[in-house]
């Protein structure tokens, strides 16, 4: 399979799983102002949009703004458009976790990362957006 | 009046005195909380992928058990509430994911979304209402500066939650006021406590928090309240931060029913 063929797929794919219409973004940026994890983020909340349209799903793949998403759903709640950038970012994701070996969290790290206050609600949460 | 009771996994661990002072309370306010049989855990997060079914179930297990017994379902946990109530937002208006969820479930009648979810805080406001929880505070708490934490869970998506105002809620504030202490509103109140980054990334979770705490102590508050785990966990985070406590154990204290439970 050629490399274009895959991206089509990977961009059409990022379409279907967020439900998201990138098309509809006018640029205004207010996701982006909004985000608490801007400064985190290598590619901004409004650059993933047209990282989608523009179909550089490799980019985007290998950006560490899917980790640092809160899913907060700021972005989404103040987007005049109803874009959704987060249900992009989060679809982005899913594709990375969907290949082996894309999983941002092992089990293997839980026991150095506990304490004796940390909600399971914690590890659920973490282990639901970073591994499949 | 009974309800359907959803607690969710922190509120049987970490968070017991979420539960326990929400279940005394209840019961000093006239109404029962009766917990589904056999629930799962919500996942703590809405899965947002439109093509994922497997990982709404639970949710869908838990409504449909409570449209069984022909009951409202109420939750406490901001995040159970997020989940269970988008799943079932889903299961109205998605007819994909109904079709696919109800495919898997085989259930003698398939789940379209009629049960209507509420949080605990919707109970108090809409069922009780807070002039009448304020009429059986038996110890106001008088003189108490209170700053609401509501994060992001149970007020965005606006057009889904359906809660209250976004940008500007006020059923904490209110809620506060019933119990006879002052609310104080800051601006950070519905800005993200980073929620699940705590577990890998504390120094950004960290900042967050910061910033909020400042914001509320800025503005007079003396302690915050929530009603998620991960939340007081990250508030908790900020050094020589306001002390965060659950809403429940306030409306606990103020209804005189505090005592004798176990923290």
């Amino acid at each position: 399979m050629s490399n274009v063929s895959k991206t089509e797929r990977q961009a059409a794919m990022i379409r279907e799983i967020s439900g998201a219409n990138p098309a509809k973004c006018m640029k205004c940026g207010k996701c982006s102002a909004t985000c608490p994890a801007f400064d985190e983020m290598d590619i901004k909340p409004h650059q993933f949009v047209s990282y989608v349209q523009d179909g550089n799903i490799e980019a985007l793949a290998a950006s560490k703004s899917l980790w640092k998403c809160l899913s907060c759903f700021a972005c989404i709640e103040r987007c005049p458009r109803n874009v959704k950038p987060a249900k992009l970012i989060d679809a982005a994701r899913q594709i990375v976790e969907r290949e082996k070996g894309g999983d941002y969290l092992s089990p293997d790290e839980i026991p150095a990362l506990l304490d004796p206050e940390l909600p399971q609600q914690l590890l659920v949460s973490a282990f639901r957006r970073y591994r499949r | 009046m009974k309800y359907s009771y959803y607690p969710g996994c922190t509120l049987k661990n970490k968070a017991k005195v979420l539960d326990a002072y929400a279940r005394a309370s209840a019961l000093a306010l006239g109404f029962e909380l009766e917990e589904i049989r056999d629930w799962q855990c919500c996942g703590g997060v809405y899965p947002l992928g439109s093509d994922e079914i497997a990982t709404k179930l639970s949710s869908v297990r838990a409504l449909a058990d409570a449209r069984d017994h022909g009951r409202e379902l109420v939750t406490l946990c901001s995040a159970c509430h997020h989940v269970i109530k988008r799943v079932n937002d889903d299961m109205q208006n998605v007819a994909d994911i109904r079709t696919r969820a109800n495919n898997y479930m085989q259930l003698d009648t398939p789940y379209t979304g009629e049960t209507n979810v509420l949080h605990f805080f919707e109970v108090l406001r809409d069922r009780v209402g807070f002039d009448a929880l304020a009429k059986k505070v038996v110890n106001p708490l008088k003189g108490k500066k209170i700053g609401a934490y509501y994060g992001c869970l149970l007020l965005r998506p606006g057009e889904i939650m359906a809660f209250d105002d976004p940008e500007n809620p006020r059923v904490m504030e209110d809620f506060i006021r019933a119990l006879g202490a002052e609310p104080v509103v800051y601006p950070y109140r519905n800005e993200c406590c980073g929620g699940y980054i705590s577990l890998k990334e504390k120094e950004m979770a960290t900042r967050m928090t910061d910033t909020i705490q400042e914001s509320a102590s800025g503005f007079g508050a003396e302690m915050l309240i929530t009603a998620c785990p991960l939340c007081r966990y990250n508030l908790n985070m900020t050094a020589n931060g306001l002390p965060v406590v659950y809403f429940t154990e306030l409306l606990a204290e103020a209804l005189g029913v505090k005592e004798g439970i176990e923290a």
